[in-house]
């Protein structure tokens, strides 16, 4: 145990090709998705099933009582859902991941798997206005406290820190847009404080940023935006890194107390750097259920396959349409941190080399009663971009945050999120960039 | 489960592992238990279920049976052939039952030794490579097998495997 041998052991442990030495281009078409072993079917089929044939009784019972790997019925696993999960887990170079109904779903199943009731949690202010809304109400309601801060400075979460605080969560690129997040020093806090930290990952995508290469533990996407992406399905997905020690001081009984609801099984010990995916799949999933549809799975899973090439026109297109926008007369301001006037350009170079994702926020003059007005205008007459409440569409999308998405937030609120009276949001999509820009002249007219 | 060491990474050719569960039949598991919530008795009734012979050795239950196998006190105790023993004791007790191995190895034909998931003694194992016996450390040969023979992917797990082939069942 003491002298570490310098020499490799015999037979010499050979590297495996670990996908994480694939490209994430590769990742996104193959991890996860080998051919039908019975029929060889290369496309992965929708399973639309809701449940599976036990071998025997003996079969059944290790099933039930998590002995082996298989499928039970498709609340808890479904062999469609199952390739998004080992893909999702691949493109965010993570442990395992575990899918649900919509992004909302698994932000539940997280924190249900983390928290007791009397437990808080703190959380950037820069959030998707119903991130928001679930922490601050509803979460409430289950005896979860969220402390929200604002997160531009790193401090302000040390600050929030107490006894009962369990994690942190964040969006590294912020929705509605333009806000992008120091990582790091955020990784140190909760190390230091024991706790995970996780990463709302959907504005990103693992095309843009890996929140794990800079030390989060736990990822959440919105499958429903950009890795679905074309504006078809609704799901989530919940990844874990493998590498958080849920045994370090207590603090998760949860992953580290036997289980009554398993006959007294200990996930962490049991699954090891899978066990949290495992214990919000086995209990949250199955006791609460939302579980993803297999054909929502299927459609997700062929919308990832492109991602790579679709965010480089993303964030192409949003590039193209922000300096258009910034150099328009009757534009006030525009909060993209791939322009390099944003205060968060430098940080979006480090953490999104490869573009600030495609959501981004402006306000137009006369702001920001005159703004509110000439925003509603512009909403309501641009002819390409479609008004409605979602992103990361092939479609140009645009949208009021005040009057829709963050409209159950007060003001206050509304203003430290970036979504204040005059606001418009956009989401850029793939459309020829030169006939966006025509659009949204003649709207501004 | 105790922590993985923290020693640099361990890294197996899955080819190798592959091979080693593709020949081994019989496997002598010791720190086997008879609580059918402990990882070990979860590893023993899966690896039974694959078709291997699964070995309990456990001095606390020498003589019992554990999951229809009769437990025996060590290594050395058991009347039949072996082709591998997995470890499922903490590190610290890790090169005690290595240098058993290797006492038994070539009268019980074992000819692999493997560590658990978090288990881990490099210099066991260098004795263990010395005697000409293959070693795994840190690693679950019922993960491995799910892994590498298609199952672990079903529970959302990163398997690693990328690959255009047609998937061939395990042994
Ligand atoms: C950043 C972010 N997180 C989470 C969600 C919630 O996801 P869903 O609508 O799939 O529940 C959204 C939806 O807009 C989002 O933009």
């Amino acid at each position: 145990m003491n002298d570490k041998p310098k020499k490799a052991l015999s037979p010499s442990p050979a590297p495996s090709p670990a996908a994480g030495e694939y490209g994430i281009e590769t990742l996104a078409i193959h991890a996860g998705a080998s051919p039908e072993p019975v029929t060889g079917a290369r496309n992965t089929p929708i399973y639309q099933t809701t449940s599976y044939v036990f071998e025997d009784v003996e079969h059944a019972a290790d099933l039930f009582n998590l002995q082996t790997f298989g499928f039970i019925y498709s609340r808890l696993t479904n062999p469609t859902v199952a390739v998004l999960e080992e893909r999702m887990a691949a493109l965010e170079g993570g442990r395992a991941a575990v899918c649900a109904a919509s992004g909302h779903a698994v932000q539940f199943l997280a924190f249900f798997t983390l928290l007791e009731p009397g437990d808080e949690f703190i959380s950037s202010l820069n959030l998707y206005g119903g991130s928001i809304t679930q922490f601050g109400h509803s979460f409430k309601r289950l005896g979860w406290t969220c402390h929200f801060v604002d997160p531009t400075n790193p401090e302000n979460f040390q600050k929030a820190l107490t006894p009962k605080c369990k994690a942190i969560f964040i969006e590294v690129l912020a929705n509605p847009g333009g806000i992008v997040l120091d990582v790091e020093p955020i990784v140190a806090i909760a190390r230091e404080a024991g706790i995970p930290l996780i990463v709302d990952n959907t504005m990103a995508t693992p095309y843009l940023c890996r929140p794990m290469e800079w030390g989060a533990d736990l990822v959440v996407h919105s499958t429903t935006k950009f890795l679905s992406g074309h504006g078809t399905s609704m799901g989530g997905a919940l990844i874990e890194s493998g590498k958080f020690d849920w045994a370090r001081d207590g603090k998760f009984p949860t992953m580290t107390e036997p289980d009554p609801a398993y006959h007294g099984l200990t996930f962490y010990e049991t699954f090891g750097d899978f066990g949290f995916t495992m214990k919000a799949r086995t209990v949250a999933l199955r006791d609460f259920g939302p579980a993803m549809s297999p054909a929502n799975a299927f459609y997700t899973i062929t919308g990832i396959e492109s991602l790579p090439v679709r965010m480089e026109r993303h964030v192409a297109n949003a590039q193209k349409v922000a300096k258009f926008l910034d150099a328009h007369p009757a534009v006030d301001w525009v909060s993209y941190a791939g322009l390099k006037n944003s205060p968060y350009h430098a940080l979006a170079k480090k953490y999104l080399p490869r573009g600030a994702g495609s959501v981004f926020t402006f306000g137009l003059k006369g702001s920001p009663k005159g703004g509110y007005e000439a925003g509603i205008r512009l909403v309501e007459t641009v002819n390409l971009f479609s008004h409605l409440a979602n992103v990361g569409d092939t479609r140009s999308l645009i949208l009021h945050p005040a009057s829709t998405t963050h409209r159950q937030l007060t003001d206050e609120q509304r203003h430290a999120a970036g979504a204040g009276p005059d606001v418009i949001r956009l989401s850029v999509g793939l459309e020829t960039a030169d006939d966006l820009l025509a659009d949204l002249d003649q709207a501004l007219g | 489960m105790s922590k993985p060491a923290a020693e640099e990474p361990l890294h197996y050719d899955d080819a190798l592992l592959r091979r080693i569960l593709t020949n081994a039949k019989t496997i002598a598991m010791v720190g086997a238990s008879p609580d059918w919530v402990r990882p070990s008795n979860f590893a023993m009734k899966y690896l039974q279920r694959k078709g291997y012979r699964v070995i309990p050795v456990n001095p606390g239950h020498a003589g019992k049976d554990i999951l229809g196998e009769t437990t025996y006190a060590c290594l050395r105790d058991i009347p039949d052939k072996f082709d591998m023993v997995d470890v499922f004791r903490t590190s610290d007790a890790a090169g005690a039952i290595a240098d058993e191995a290797i006492e038994v190895a070539a009268n019980k034909g074992a000819q692999v030794l493997w560590m658990q998931l978090g288990v881990r003694d490099d210099a066991a194992a260098e004795r263990a490579a010395a005697a000409g016996v293959t070693v795994v450390m840190n690693r679950c040969p019922k993960i491995e097998y799910g892994r590498l023979f298609g199952e672990l992917g079903w529970s959302g797990v990163n398997t690693g495997i990328i690959s255009s082939k047609r998937r061939k069942p395990g042994p």
